[in-house]
């Protein structure tokens, strides 16, 4: 039995476009692109051990540049989104640089990181690049037939998109935490200056984890502006979108391969389920989704610090990790 | 270049409001500089009080001097169960840990205000709002100048509390010392329960203050938490002058920008005063270095 649950998996998530109504589909969609921006965070948190509360600022980064790109000279997203790469590289470093040239770790790293979000989303507001407060809207001429070149398309393709991204995602996670750098991340996770003393170059390691994760993060944001196809700094920039960020990997379970999957998965599962429940009932309880979120946050960290994930996996499996 | 009265004008309203800042920072320097927790709740919890505020205003047709007495004492209360029933717990888990769980009861705050009381923003009508006082050339809104006195007055009450009283005194040996405070048999999960406590009491006569001056909405809670860290981390996390001296300071250089620049841009200038402090001097233009 068990030797067939992986391909038998692998099977519904690529025949799922046929079998889900539209509804579905776009739940599944934000499993997957919540999967991933958290498997994104967790390169930084999960992996060196370097706690970003601003990611929504390479979101964003990676949506404006792609969007807007596409919104102004009509460059398609696979051009976009290596400018977006880079522009979300630039700024992590420099980030890095500043941040751990100085020794600034934990909570001051973290303070750092929302500041800069906020210094950021501020400033797209005043952009007449962006469109300011009134934000950008990408066109949505086709919804029928696939045009690759630019990302445009019925929901099956972000479907694929997505699927594509997470899958990429969980396997670059997989070979780094099994690289050099896997081991000199998690050395300094644990104990930084047992590391220095060892002669590892945490800078250096720890620059990389931030460019990593914030490469990543930036081309979830490419997806993010052709999928929305409206973008705001109020929204995209937020300091609830980068907790919403780290909700998913926080949940599953930090510094686990599965846990952000897991995450994404219980969290929109809650959120969607407790909507629809409440939408069959005729109420209508805009926050109440993020409550439920906030709770299960709350209860993770009170009874399950490691996450859902790695606790489940030692119930299923007793005697492993 | 503006005339020197409109400049004038415009610090000393700086100043004002940044007194008010200053005491809501406070409130979060006290809580670190006890217990080491950094209360990312800080904004939402300053948003609560201000909601209860407006609601208590409008349901007893009273005015926000008089409701910030029960409001305060029930922050006292909450910030003390708080502590004691949830953040004690997790004093000595690793930091992350703890600012997960801050997180998490700021989600749930913010969002249960927005269940509650819908997206529009609250504000408290006073028949007073328009008057202002005359200092020579200058002229300030009364309603600021209250504002900013009743925060100078509960600044100073919690400074005497902690200089001058066997229970301030406790708190701060807990804070310099936590074994040698258990040592000599200080009781520190409920005098960390009333620093929380304390905390909260000054975030609840802050927001009180506060909602005579701008409005709320559910979402103004990280707004409020980023400048009281701004403040704090301006003036040195954990340091009581420095809060005062970071909300003036916030307070004067939020106005002028607001007066130079476009007033919706202001907060970039706390924003990157905190990335350069937090970068160059992270234990505060007033702190010791570290």
């Amino acid at each position: 039995m068990k030797p067939l649950l992986a391909p038998l998996a692998a099977l519904v998530l690529l025949l799922l476009p046929l079998l889900a109504n539209s509804y579905l589909l776009s739940i599944a969609i934000a499993v997957l692109y919540l999967a991933y921006l958290g498997q994104a965070w967790n390169v930084m948190m999960g992996f060196a051990g370097q706690l970003s509360l601003g990611h929504a600022l390479y979101v964003g980064l990676g949506a404006y540049l792609a969007g807007g790109l596409f919104f102004h000279h009509g460059l398609g997203p696979w051009l976009g989104v290596w400018i977006a790469i880079a522009a979300a590289l630039v700024v992590s470093v420099a980030l890095g640089l500043l941040a751990f040239r100085f020794g600034i770790s934990g909570v001051y790293f973290a303070l750092l990181t929302i500041a800069t979000a906020e210094f950021t989303r501020v400033g797209f507001d005043h952009l007449d690049w962006t469109g300011g407060p009134g934000g950008m809207f990408l066109k949505v001429e086709n919804r029928e037939h696939v045009d690759l070149l630019n990302l445009r398309g019925p929901p099956s393709l972000y479907y694929y998109t997505a699927l594509t991204l997470c899958v990429g995602a969980a396997v670059l996670s997989r070979r780094l935490l099994r690289s050099r750098a896997g081991y000199y991340w998690q050395a300094i996770r644990e104990d930084e200056p047992a590391a220095q003393s060892l002669g590892i170059n945490t800078m250096r390691w720890k620059l990389l984890a931030i460019a990593i994760s914030a490469a990543l993060t930036a081309v979830g944001g490419v997806f993010h502006a052709f999928y929305f196809n409206s973008l705001f700094p109020e929204q995209i920039f937020s300091a609830g979108h980068s907790l919403e960020i780290l909700l998913a990997p926080v949940v599953g379970g930090i510094g686990t391969l599965a846990g952000p999957l897991v995450g994404a998965l219980v969290l929109t599962l809650l959120g969607e389920g407790s909507t629809e429940l409440l939408s069959q009932l005729g109420w209508e309880a805009p926050g109440l989704k993020q409550v439920l979120y906030g709770l299960l946050l709350l209860a993770t960290v009170w009874h399950l610090p490691r996450g859902i994930w790695p606790t489940l996996r030692s119930r299923l499996r007793p005697g492993e990790g | 270049m503006p005339a020197p009265d409109f400049v004038l004008n415009v610090v000393l309203s700086g100043i004002l409001t940044g007194m008010v800042y200053g005491l809501m920072a406070l409130g979060l320097s006290v809580i670190f500089g006890v217990m080491r927790v950094v209360n990312f709740a800080h904004g939402e919890l300053t948003t609560l009080a201000m909601y209860a505020t407006a609601v208590a205003c409008e349901a007893f047709h009273a005015d926000p001097f008089v409701t910030l007495v029960p409001v305060t004492l029930g922050f006292f209360g909450l910030g003390y169960l708080l502590q004691r029933l949830v953040i004690n717990r997790f004093i000595s888990r690793p930091e992350h840990t703890q600012l997960l769980l801050l997180v998490a009861i700021a989600i749930v705050l913010a969002n249960v205000l927005l269940l509650v009381f819908g997206p529009d923003a609250r504000s408290v009508q006073t028949d007073y709002q328009l008057d202002s006082i005359e200092l020579g050339p200058l002229l300030v809104d009364s309603t600021r100048v209250y504002a900013a006195g009743t925060a100078l007055v509960a600044t100073l009450l919690l400074f005497a509390f902690f200089r001058g009283t066997m229970m301030g005194t406790a708190i701060r040996a807990c804070a310099d010392n936590q074994r040698g405070a258990r040592v000599i048999g200080l009781h520190i999960e409920h005098l960390f329960a009333v620093t929380f406590g304390l905390g909260t009491a000054c975030v609840a006569v802050a927001g009180s203050m506060l909602v005579l001056l701008f409005e709320v909405t559910p979402a103004s809670g990280p707004a409020y938490t980023l400048l009281g860290f701004v403040i704090v981390v301006v003036g040195g996390l954990g340091s009581m002058t420095g809060a005062l001296l970071g909300g003036v300071l916030i307070g004067v250089s939020e106005s002028v920008a607001g007066m130079l620049v476009t007033p919706s841009a202001k907060s970039m200038i706390s924003f990157a005063l905190l990335i350069l402090v937090l970068t160059f001097r992270p234990s505060g233009l007033l702190g010791a270095r570290r």
